[in-house]
């Protein structure tokens, strides 16, 4: 049984950024990159069932969409256990949305034929919480989201799982597979990678495709295939609150006065 | 085409706050997007969330009793809500930005075709058409988001970005047989958080709280000491609580604890993600200390330091005659 995890390669801004010419998007230049940390707990849950299993019975594979550099996160993903990474070239897709991007991993699944799916609650740059379960929707397969615990026997017809809700409640439940869950941080410690799967990840070959090599049709690629624009992206006017200079032990002896003027 | 849908979301018997704030959304936009506000009910008996929908802008309540809908089931929800928007053509369709719609809304919004954005605080009408503001890169922009050929739009509303509707109405209320469907996933337990051990968070009026900027487990017990010095409950951020170093029900956001009470918050080494905000970003005094000056906690802050969280400390205990 295969199970794919689609990671990001999410994105964090420098403190001195700028937008692009044309308002939409920041200025790539600006941005520096990294595998989702959400993804990270997908990625070591997918792990655990593999090496739950007897060897060889299950197969892990990742899967970004991005550019050439997108190649370093699916590095990082076979360091930390990984058997196979494909990485879909963005170069076709112009303005894909969450939706968008979600085809195409749809496709990918139902060409790779995955007993489940594990992607990331959300993104930790955008944050939208789309991705994972549109690509359930796609696939026509069941779902659930946030997911803080996961039992699954590959073969089985249920997984059981709990989803953590807001403040903390649990939910205890059972659902059904093929399944997509997206993973929320702190169901498992994520492994690190050592030296020697580094270096084997290095040598390992990436399997790069294009969106119309997976077979998806024009109507689903990029801006036709998405459910939302972005018009405009802006930085907003904030106000900063007093900053307090000095040494430490100015700061430390302002803030004492301040818990004294709040507490009284 | 034309009005707004709100699902309401109950869990448990008690309907969510969030629904009253999409309530309270729609009224904003009725005035420009045109009526009729309908808000819809799902649930094994809907008839007790009725009264607490009846409020702001709704003119009627839509209530679809189904004996699988017992608990919140994604499928389930997913087959009446796009039977109820193929029937009424609404332009809008709000819910909370929460996790059950978080299993819920993509397939809605993928399903039929419509307008999708998530995580919104700003919506406004332009010639007639919805724009959604949210925010990106970590909220360090906004981002407006359009729909250019959509002619309906779903959308999750960001908790406590808009004011709940609490004035009563009287909407005509209508029973609907909605949707096929079955559930995929079965419910077998409710799990409340640990017990607190005394730890009171959300009645907390101080509240020195820590983040990732601790770097060490072995850092941690000296500001157990620090906040009990300080007269303050020791709160932390989510990674702090995931990694075993504090028990859960010191942990401030979205999946932990709200700091209700709380009139004086203190961040250290906390960079304030939306989920942490979220548990404290009202509070009046926030004091934020932070190695990153750009670090998001600023942005909510009425005090900043940008420093080390453990100098700090050290100087706090040393000139408090904290051991």
């Amino acid at each position: 049984m295969k199970i794919l995890v689609p990671v990001k390669r999410v994105a964090s801004l420098d403190d001195e950024f700028e937008l692009r010419d044309d308002g939409r998007d920041v200025d790539p230049d600006f941005c520096e990159h990294d595998l989702n940390e959400f993804d990270e707990y997908a990625l070591e849950a997918a792990v655990q069932i593999k090496e739950a299993a007897p060897e060889g019975a299950v197969e892990v594979v990742v899967l970004t969409v991005g550019p050439e550099d997108a190649d370093d996160v699916l590095r990082k993903a076979l360091a930390k256990g990984a058997d196979r990474a494909i990485r879909v070239d963005d170069a076709d897709l112009g303005d894909a949305d969450r939706v968008a991007i979600a085809r195409v991993i749809a496709k990918v699944a139902e060409n790779e034929e995955p007993g489940l799916v594990l992607c990331g609650a959300q993104s930790a740059d955008q944050g939208h919480a789309q991705t994972g379960m549109s690509v359930g929707t796609l696939l026509g397969w069941a779902r659930t989201a946030v997911v803080s615990r996961l039992d699954f026997k590959p073969g089985a017809s249920f997984a059981q799982v709990e989803r953590e809700l807001e403040g903390g409640l649990v939910e205890r439940l059972e659902v059904e597979t093929p399944a997509v869950l997206t993973i929320q941080l702190g169901i498992n410690t994520p492994r690190y990678a050592s030296l020697r799967s580094i270096k084997q990840a290095n040598a390992k070959a990436i399997e790069c495709v294009s969106p119309r090599d997976i077979g998806l049709a024009d109507a689903e690629i990029g801006s036709a295939g998405s459910l939302s624009r972005v018009r405009r992206v802006f930085v907003p006017e904030r106000g900063r609150g007093e900053i307090i200079e000095g040494t430490p032990a100015q700061q430390a002896a302002r803030l004492l006065e301040i818990i004294t003027e709040v507490k009284g | 085409m034309s009005g707004i849908l709100i699902l309401a979301e109950h869990r448990r018997g008690v309907l969510r706050d969030a629904t009253l704030e999409a309530i309270g959304a729609a009224g904003e936009l009725k005035g420009a997007l045109g009526g009729p506000v309908t808000v819809l009910v799902i649930a094994a008996d809907p008839s007790p969330f009725v009264g607490a929908v009846s409020v702001g802008a709704v003119d009627e309540v839509i209530t679809v009793a189904r004996p699988d809908a017992e608990t919140f089931e994604p499928h389930v929800y997913e087959a009446v809500l796009k039977a109820v928007i193929a029937a009424r053509e609404p332009s809008l369709v709000l819910m909370p930005h929460s996790v059950d719609s978080f299993a819920l809304a993509p397939a809605v919004a993928v399903g039929l075709g419509l307008g999708f954005a998530t995580d919104v605080f700003g919506l406004a009408v332009e010639d007639g058409e919805v724009v959604a503001t949210r925010a990106g890169y970590n909220e360090k922009v906004f981002v407006e988001i359009d729909f250019p050929g959509r002619s309906g739009v779903l959308v999750t509303l960001r908790g406590g970005a808009f004011a709940p509707a609490t004035v009563p109405a009287s909407p005509t209320v209508s029973a609907l047989d909605a949707g096929e469907g079955k559930p995929r996933s079965r419910h077998l337990e409710w799990r409340d958080p640990p017990a607190s051990g005394g730890i009171d968070i959300p009645g907390s009026p101080f509240i020195l709280s820590i983040g990732r900027g601790v770097g060490d487990e072995a850092n941690v017990a000296q500001f157990l000491e620090l906040a009990e010095g300080l007269g303050a409950t020791l709160g932390c951020s989510r990674p702090i609580a995931d990694s075993g170093w504090l028990p859960k029900a010191r942990q401030v956001g979205q999946s932990g604890q709200l700091a209700a009470k709380c009139n004086l918050y203190i961040a250290m080494g906390i960079s304030g993600s939306v989920q942490h905000q979220w548990g404290m970003k009202h509070v009046e005094n926030i004091v934020a200390i932070n190695k990153d000056p750009e670090a998001s906690i600023f942005t909510i802050a009425r005090y900043g330091i940008v420093g080390d969280m453990l100098e700090i400390a050290e100087e706090l205990r040393k000139q408090q005659g904290i051991q």
